[in-house]
Parts: structure tokens; C-alpha cells; sequence
């Protein structure tokens, strides 16, 4: 049986028996897991030993009291945030509140059983997170053996998937159900909105394909010399219906070529996904400016628009896969949530970087940044 | 008897809040409806409903939960139900941490959103002792 390694952290030593009574016998299985997993029960009665435990010993979970007489849990918890440890935290307090069960998961913990516990509650929570922990080795145990299962993705992309096929089942239902009369004309806004559903949904498809095969390498990448402006010009004349349906300008400004050694059709991502968000998230009568310049041996495409703008908090998690920006402003915008996290990764692969400067109401600017190996002018000349 | 009950819907999917809005009105009960996590909050200060209904994805990952948090602090016997996407039942979560929030702030009944309506009609009675 493998055997999870749990350290009982409470200054009650009643407290630490009874755990240890609870969980002595206890163990974990499901029909998925070929091993039956039980726990090692350890203890410490302060939080200064618990560290010590922890730094000398491989451990799984830590079940952690709050209020201890010396440093408290929360420090613990700090503690094993700081040193990266393989370890989860379960959190156990008298103070039942939610701005203590806040912190603590803020801070890192996973879990949080409210004191006093039956021994269903404290099994409960223990078995959640053994699958947590089961789970998560054999994703990392997957991933190892090269097969791309990411079962965090997997899972959110169900999620994005099926919003707009219960609300297209939905109102094929009511068609069905002629749940507006038998003329068909009272059911042209469903179809109106039938239609804007199943778009985004081929929208969400094709993000998620540009996705997966970045991510797999299975992609034939052909690293040529590329002209940047001229695949500028071309996302710009295919987003102007786009753009003029939403009275936007866009300018491109900078150099007149610049060449460097890229996939023509990674780069054609990177502007298309920078130029359309340009557009998107603009006001009415808005302008987007796309400038490209070389720059010391980069190339530097900015993309500014007039647009809604982001808050900080907004903006920190902008690049992540799957993160839509949700507020009164963006409501009716829709998007698949994956296309400033393709070009991340693209930009990535070219060891580039990207940055973006945002003001709400004002406009957000983006700023790519590529190491040009080969370039027009001066930085040509100067590597000779 | 359904009469005269209302049930606040929370969803920022505009079609899928119309359709809820449409069966829910068809089994006989009124209806008050928001996009946001912070137009139901506005709502609640003033309004007390029978039963609410919250997506859990709102403006933020946990939307439903504060709404179900606040809601609960304000009228402790107004039933909850929380909607989701996601299969509860996969026992993969989108988000772990929802997975352990989920345990300490409780709604009274987690759905899944494709619920047919008769059977959310059955649960809402059920909450309602109708």
C-alpha cells in the first residue's frame, strides 16, 4: 500500500491523538487507481517543529492549527509556500470564519476543515485531497511519458464548449416546443442568436487547433526571411470589414520593410490576434495604430488601440489560456479567451517578449518584442 | 400556490438567462433576472426572493459563491441553487480551489446547467416545500 505522508500539527495533544485515532485505519481507493492509498501519521505540537519536520522529511499533507503558541499556522503555510514544497496544507481553526478560510486559501492551502470536526468531515477533506494528489501525479506521470494529457485543460475547454451548446440545445428545444406560435418569423432572433453561438463556437475550435498544435510542436515550422510589415498590411486589409462595421481606424506606422527569420504564418497569428483584440475591445469611431520599427537588433510591433482599457488586476492575468476579461464593458464581446495566450507562447518560441500598458476607458497598448537575426539597414550592416 | 413566488436569475450568458427566464416563467413563477454578479448584488439590498438561481463563472471564477455567501448573510432562509457547466460527476474541476471553496460555503442544490426543465422544475419545488 503506498503510504502518504501526514504531519498532525496541534499544541492540543488530545488533539493529535484523536487525529491520529481517526486516520490509522483510514484509506483511499477508487476504481481508477490501482493502489489503495494510506497514511503515515506524524506529529508536531508547535509550528517552529512542524518546519523542522517539513524540512527533513518528504511530506504530503500538513494538517495545520491556526492558533499555536508560538509562530502561528499561517506562518507555516508562508513557510512551505517559500520553500516550494511538494506539500499541501489543510488548514484546521476554531475560527470558523471565512476571512480566516480566505486567507489561508490565498496563501496556498488547499482546504480548510472548521473545528470542532467529526471524523466523516476530516476523512472527507483528506480523501479530497488524495485524489487531488493522486490526480496530479498521474498528470505528471502522463506528461513525462510524452502523452499531452492536461486534464486542467481538458476540463475548462468542456466548460467553454458547453456554454454555447446548452444555449443553442436551449433554443432548439423552444423551436422544437414552438414555444413562440407556429410563425416563423417570431423565431428570427433565436436564429440570429443561433448563429452568433455556433460562430464563436467555430471561433473557440479554431484557437483551440492553432492551440494545441503550438503546443504539441507537431506544427512544421518554416523559418524563412519574413517580412513583418508586409504581414501587417495584410492582417490589416483582413480585418478592415471588421473594423469599418465597428468604425475603427487603423494606421500602421515605422518602417517601410522589416525582415527577420520567422514563420510567416506564426507571425500572421501574432498580428491577426493583436490587430483584431485592437478592434474588438475599441469604442465606436475609435483608431488602432500598429507600429513596427527595428531596434537594436529587434524588431518591436506595437499595437495601440482607444479602446475600454484594463485595471491592473485585469492586465496580470491577461496571458493565461482561457482568461476572458468579464465586466459590464466586455459583456457583449465575444472570444474564445485563447488568443493573447497563443501569442505568448508564439512570441516564446522566438525567445521575444510581450508586454502590454493598459488604462481603463483610455486604451491598451501592446508591445512585442522579437530578436531580429535578420534585418534591414543598420543592424544588417553592423553584424557583417 | 406558485403564484406570487419569485426567483432571482443570475447568468451572464444573456441566452441562457433568457431561457431560463422563459421556463421559469412557464411554470408559473415570477421572475427577476441579472447579468452580473454585481447587478444581483444590487438586487439583493433591496429585494428579498423566494429562491435564486446563480451561475457560478461570473465576472470572477467564484461569482456564484460570493453572490451565494452574501445572499446567505442577508436572508439565511432563502434557498440557493448553483448552476454550473461543468460535470460535477467527471470529478475534474476547472478550478481546484472551487472544488474546496465548494465544501465551506453551501448552496442548497448544484446543477448541471443542460437540466431538463421539468426536473428543475421538480428540484425549485422541492426547495420552495411547494
Amino acid at each position: 500500500m503506498e503510504k502518504l505522508t501526514v504531519l498532525v500539527v496541534d499544541d492540543e495533544a488530545g488533539i493529535r491523538s484523536g487525529i491520529e485515532r481517526i486516520l490509522r485505519k483510514f484509506s483511499v481507493d477508487y476504481p481508477f487507481m490501482d493502489n489503495v492509498i494510506g497514511y503515515n501519521i506524524e506529529s508536531a505540537p508547535t509550528g517552529e517543529e512542524a518546519i523542522s519536520f517539513i524540512n527533513n522529511n518528504q511530506t504530503d499533507i500538513v494538517l495545520l492549527d491556526n492558533k499555536l503558541p508560538g509562530i502561528q499556522g499561517n506562518d507555516v503555510l508562508e513557510y512551505i509556500n517559500q520553500k516550494q514544497y511538494d506539500t499541501y496544507v489543510i488548514m484546521i481553526t476554531s475560527h470558523a470564519s471565512l476571512e480566516v478560510a480566505v486567507k489561508a486559501t490565498k496563501n496556498g492551502a488547499y482546504d480548510f476543515v472548521p473545528k470542532p470536526f467529526t471524523p466523516q468531515e476530516l476523512k472527507a477533506a483528506l480523501e479530497n485531497l488524495t485524489r487531488h494528489i493522486f490526480l496530479k501525479r498521474m498528470t505528471s506521470q502522463l506528461n513525462k511519458e510524452g502523452k499531452q494529457i492536461r486534464f486542467q485543460f481538458l476540463s475548462v475547454m468542456s466548460h467553454e464548449l458547453k456554454a454555447p451548446i446548452n444555449a443553442i440545445e436551449g433554443y432548439i428545444k423552444m423551436m422544437q416546443n414552438r414555444e413562440f406560435g407556429n410563425k416563423m418569423d417570431e423565431y428570427d432572433e433565436i436564429i440570429t442568436r443561433l448563429k452568433k453561438r455556433t460562430e464563436s463556437m467555430r471561433g473557440l475550435i479554431m484557437d483551440m487547433l492553432d492551440l494545441t498544435q503550438i503546443e504539441s510542436g507537431k506544427k512544421k515550422r518554416e523559418l524563412a526571411k519574413t517580412d513583418i510589415v508586409k504581414i501587417a498590411n495584410s492582417a490589416i486589409d483582413m480585418m478592415k470589414p471588421f473594423a469599418i462595421q465597428k468604425d475603427v481606424m487603423i494606421h500602421l506606422h515605422g518602417n517601410d520593410e522589416l525582415k527577420m527569420q520567422a514563420d510567416p504564418d506564426e507571425l500572421e497569428i501574432i498580428l491577426n490576434n493583436l490587430i483584431s483584440n485592437a478592434i474588438k475591445y475599441n469604442k465606436q469611431g475609435g483608431k488602432v495604430d500598429c507600429n513596427i520599427r527595428a531596434n537594436k537588433g529587434f524588431a518591436t510591433i506595437t499595437v495601440s488601440d482607444t479602446g475600454i482599457g484594463m485595471n491592473k488586476t485585469e492586465q496580470a492575468k491577461l496571458f493565461n489560456e482561457f482568461v476572458r476579461i468579464k465586466n459590464e464593458k466586455t459583456k457583449n464581446i465575444s472570444g474564445s479567451g485563447l488568443g493573447l495566450s497563443i501569442v505568448k507562447k508564439l512570441v516564446d518560441m522566438y525567445n521575444g517578449d510581450i508586454n502590454v500598458c493598459s488604462k481603463p476607458e483610455e486604451g491598451s497598448s501592446f508591445t512585442v518584442i522579437l530578436p531580429a537575426y535578420t534585418n534591414t539597414g543598420e543592424e544588417a550592416s553592423n553584424k557583417k | 400556490m406558485e403564484e406570487g413566488k419569485t426567483i432571482l436569475l443570475v447568468d451572464d450568458d444573456s441566452d441562457y438567462l433568457f431561457q431560463l427566464d422563459h421556463n421559469i416563467k412557464k411554470f408559473g413563477f415570477q421572475t427577476i433576472s441579472a447579468e452580473s454578479q454585481k447587478e444581483a448584488e444590487e438586487i439583493l439590498k433591496t429585494t428579498k426572493p423566494d429562491l435564486a438561481i446563480f451561475d457560478l463563472m461570473m465576472e470572477n471564477d467564484d461569482s456564484g459563491f460570493i453572490l451565494c455567501y452574501k445572499a446567505r448573510q442577508k436572508y439565511p432562509d432563502m434557498p440557493i441553487i448553483i448552476a454550473t457547466a461543468v460535470a460535477s460527476e467527471t470529478g475534474i474541476s476547472f478550478d481546484l480551489h472551487s472544488e474546496s471553496e465548494r465544501k465551506w460555503i453551501k448552496a442548497d442544490l448544484y446543477l448541471e446547467k443542460g437540466i431538463r426543465p421539468d426536473q428543475l422544475h421538480r428540484e425549485i419545488n422541492k426547495l420552495l416545500k411547494i
